[in-house]
Parts: C-alpha cells; structure tokens; sequence
C-alpha cells in the first residue's frame, strides 16, 4: 500500500493488468494465430506450413459464397423480425408496465435460463411433422398435406429470431423507459395525432435502443450454426456450420481460419452499411 | 394495473371517438403483448412438459404419457452427471476468476484517469461484439500451435475470456452512480486507501459484484460455441445435449433444463417481489 501511496499514477494500471492481460493473451493473440493460421498450406497428414497462402480466402468465397449469403440474409431477417416484434412490447412494458416492469422484464429473459440447445430442441417438437402447428397449418392448406416446416429457411430463421429476440427487446425497453413522457403529451398538445406523436417524438427518440439491438442480434445471428443444424436441412446450412465442421470434423484449418476472418469482414462491412444508413453519430453517441 | 389507471385519468379525453380510440389501443397493445408472452415462454413450457413424458424408443418428440420416472431417475443417463459436475465446476471458477479481473477493470476505469482509456474501453468492447464461433475458433487455434492439450484448463481459460467483458459492464454501471463523497469522508476521516476500499466501497459495490458474478454463472453454464471447440474429449451439459440430440435426446436433459430454470427463475423472482413491494411501500407513504 505504501509503494501504491507513493506511485499513484500506477494504481489503475494495475487494476487493468491482470483482466486487460487475459483478454489479449486469450483473445488478441488468438485471432493473430487465426490469421497466421489462414494463410497456411499443406494437409492435416503432413501438416500445415505457413505460405501466404492467400488462395484460401479466394476458394472460402469462391466454394462458399451461397453459406456466406444465406448467412447475412438469415441473420438479416431475423433481425428484422425481431425488430419489428418487440418494439410494441418493449413499447407496452416501457409506458404501461408501472410497478410490474421488472416482473415483465423477467419473462422477456426467462428463455435465457433455459439452455441455448435445449430451448432450440423445444421448437424441434414444436414444429415435427406430426406436431400440433403443423397440422393445424395443413388444416387451413397454408401447408399443404405433405408440407412441413422442420428443414426449411423458415423454421431456421424462425429459431434464430426467437433466440436472440431478448438482445432486441431489452435494449429497446431500455431506451424507451428513458423517454420523457411529457415530451410525447407536448406533441399531442401541439395537435400531433398519437400516430404522429409516436413518428415523431417516440421512434426518434428510441432510435439508440433499435440500434443497439440491431447490433446485439444480427452480430450472433450471422455467425450461429446451431439453428441451422437443429431446425434446418444441409441446404439452409450457414457459414458457421461450415466452419465448425472444416475445423473440427474436417481439420481443413487453414480453409476454416480464413472463412472465419471473411465472415468477421462481411459483419464489419454490414454494421458500416448499417451505420451509414441511421448516421454514424447516432452509433457512437 | 393502477399506473395505466392513473394515465388515463390524468389525460382529458378529446370526445367519445377519440376515447374509444385510445380504449381499443390500449387494449390491442395488451393482447398483443399477451400473445408475444405466450410465445416466448412457449418452448419453456413444453421442455417442462417432457421432462415428465414417457418416450417410447429414443426420441422424445413426441407426448406418450406422464410419469415421475425421468425425474426420479435424472442420473439414468450415462455421461450425463459427470457433465453437470464438469459444467457446475467450470462456471463456479470462471465467474469468480472473471469477477475478480472485471471489477478491478471497472475500477480504473470509472475511479483513475489514465493514458489508454480507449484502448482499453475498446478491448473490452470487442469480445462482446464479435461473434462466439470466431472467438471460440481463434482460441483453437491459438491452444493447437503452441500444443496445449485441451481439456478443462482450456475450457475454464474460454470462458473466463469472454465472461470479463460482461462483469466490467455490470460493475461499472453501479460505480457511475456511486457517490465519490463517501469515501472521501472516510478519508478525512483518517482511514487510508485501502481501509477506505474495504469497509466503504466494497460494501456499497458487493450488489454489482453479486450481480456480475450470476451473469457469468449463467453465461458459462449456457455456452455451447466455445465450448465445443476448446473442449478436447471433456463433455460439459450443453455439449451433452448436442451430442445427444443426434441419436435421441432423453428426457432427462429436459429434467436438468427445468432444474435450471427453475432455480434461475425462483432467485430472479424473488428479487422482483421484494422490488415490487419496495415499490408498493414507497408509494403508499
């Protein structure tokens, strides 16, 4: 304590060293290794040597550009989905929950507390074939009498959005229980109609939520392989199932490594495309 | 609901038809609301409800009949209680472990002014926005060149990477709100920094640091991604569940995945009732 007294300006830096030294032993240098290790040639039997083997990335794109799209038009809709189906209840939760708002804020993340897998096993019974949803659609020849919806885009897309639908929601629940009601009521008093109210005070003013929870559902959206894998068939397969398996059951790791690294750009370049989209300063600030 | 009472009544009504606007509403928001509940909390519903089928052969999709026999036998399996140990022992140390590293980080950086504050915000920022397969592929590749063998230190080293991140944003939110002038009467009071820490600040930080600590528990007890590449041939239970669910998942996973909600949700609901009567004593004054 004495070394600290005399050393104060030391004091935060060795607060930071332990945790800031695991991060970037456990998470800088490994995605150096990843970028070392795409770059590689060779085969699992002889092992791999490093070559600058750029040709890696052009075949990830080249063989995989279809895994690559499903990815981002999945992860996409799903968050759109999302979007679109929380707003009214963070909306509900946020200006008519009153003393019940954390109690209702408990059920927006109770599937949290069920395992990932076991709540995406849940809609596997949930959308079998001779399961209830699906033969109440046939009865009403939205499917048709040999239609399922196990191993389609939909069934996938549809675990995908249930999935990270609390990244949305609570986020935008945060922003909107943050807006100042008598700003909405002076609008109203100004002869604004609710809807207009609501456009132009209320959806503005909730725009940090609808961001950050864009941000927090289609980054995890883009790179899940377990929807896929549990709900889908091999055609609605995404990226990160490739990637799982080129590196765990193929050992195909430089291949793996660099599908990595071009997924990691594509998200970088979709959140840019987003960013210029709403207005950098509304992402930062 | 009382709140949604007293808006009402606090808010003139603009004739019958605008009235009877607002009624419909309201209440299309509330059934709304109801329905994205029922939703959300279906797939819950239904791993409790298996939890107590009685499956005939290996698939468990099916309802065939209640019985108590899953969950009297929940150690029916094999593999399966050397898989909860493993997975209870992981997120017991990597919450402690993460903790730790992440309010000392929190820290510095709400309490010091330091060279590299962006930097460091930065790295904290990043494992939170990258998605898990790249975290958990980088980490492998990293643990497959240096030769580490993999097993429960490389399991505990992943999850306590990507646990920090989520401990310094819990802590820091609470040391923001924390008024500075406590400790600096404890100070003037004679007690030196350390004293100052322990018997003022601790105290006042242990609800953020209780909190940090469950969110990683619950983290870690849930991951799968990571896991799954840096685990080597240990099994934790979400890779229990993964591996289960290609041969026929039994029902006792669905036992343990209603265990676990139910002792996440019994301790968040209890902490909302005693908001929720706060809340209804303070109004009552």
């Amino acid at each position: 304590m004495a070394f600290l007294h005399r050393h104060r300006g030391l004091t935060p830096y060795l607060l930071l060293a332990p945790g800031l030294a695991w991060l970037a032993v456990f998470f800088i240098v490994p995605l150096g290794f990843l970028a070392y290790q795409s770059l590689q040639s060779g085969n699992f039997d002889v092992g791999y040597a490093f070559s600058w083997a750029w040709g890696n990335y052009w075949h990830a794109i080249r063989d995989y550009r279809g895994h690559f799209i499903r990815s981002l038009e999945y992860a996409g809709i799903a968050t759109a989905l999302a979007l679109v189906v929380s707003y009214p209840v963070a909306y509900w939760i946020a200006f008519r929950g009153g003393r019940w708002k954390n109690l209702l804020l408990l059920f927006i993340v109770a599937p949290f507390f069920v395992t990932y897998l076991i709540r995406t096993l849940a809609w596997e019974t949930i959308l079998a074939d001779n399961g209830f949803v699906v033969r109440t659609l046939q009865a009403v020849h939205l499917l048709g009498s040999g239609g399922r919806l196990l191993a389609t885009s939909t069934a996938v897309v549809a675990g995908i959005t249930y999935n990270f639908l609390p990244f949305m929601a609570l986020p935008l629940y945060v922003s909107l229980e943050q807006i100042d009601e008598s700003l909405i009521e002076a609008a109203q008093d100004l002869y604004a109609s609710r809807w207009k109210a609501f456009l132009r005070v209320t959806l503005p003013l909730s725009l940090p939520g609808v961001i950050a929870g864009t941000l927090l559902t289609f980054i995890p959206a883009a790179g899940d392989f377990i929807n896929a894998q549990l709900l889908g068939s091999p055609q609605n397969h995404m990226i990160g199932n490739v990637i799982q398996s080129k590196f765990l059951e193929l050992t195909d790791y430089p291949a793996a490594a660099s599908m990595s690294f071009v997924l990691m750009i594509l998200i970088l370049m979709a959140v840019l495309a987003y960013a210029r989209a709403v207005g950098t300063e509304k992402l930062t600030g | 609901m009382s709140a949604t009472e007293a808006l009402s009544a606090t808010r003139p009504g603009h004739g019958v038809a605008a009235r009877s606007w607002t009624f419909v509403r309201r209440h299309v928001l509330t059934v709304y609301s109801s329905l994205f509940f029922l939703y959300l909390l279906l797939p819950i519903g239904i791993v409790v409800a298996f939890s107590f089928n009685h499956p005939v052969g290996r698939f468990n999709y099916v309802w065939q009949g209640f019985t108590w026999d899953n969950w009297r036998y929940w150690d029916g399996v094999p593999g399966l209680r050397s898989a909860i140990v493993l997975s209870l022992q992981v997120a017991l140390l990597a919450s402690i472990a993460a903790t730790i590293l992440g309010t000392l980080i929190a820290l510095a950086l709400v309490r010091y002014g330091f060279r590299g504050r962006g930097a460091t915000n930065l790295l904290i920022f990043l494992p939170l926005s990258t998605p898990e397969i790249v975290l958990g592929a980088s980490l492998l590749t990293l643990f497959l060149n240096l030769n580490v063998a993999f097993g429960f230190w490389t399991i505990l080293i992943a999850h306590v990477m990507f646990c920090i991140s989520f401990a310094v944003v819990t802590v820091k939110a609470r040391l923001i709100g924390f008024d500075r002038h406590l400790e600096e009467a404890a100070m003037d009071l004679g007690a030196n920094e350390w004293t100052t820490f322990r018997k003022v600040t601790l105290p006042l930080i242990a609800p953020a640091i209780l909190a940090a600590l469950l969110l990683c528990f619950a983290i870690s007890i849930d991951d799968f991604v990571v896991t799954y590449f840096n685990s080597g041939p240990r099994i934790t239970f979400p890779l229990f569940v993964w591996g289960a669910a290609r041969i026929g998942v039994p029902p006792q996973v669905n036992v343990i995945g209603t265990a676990i909600f139910a002792i996440a949700v019994t301790g968040m609901l209890a902490n909302v009732l005693v908001q929720i009567r706060r809340a209804k004593a303070a109004a009552s004054v």
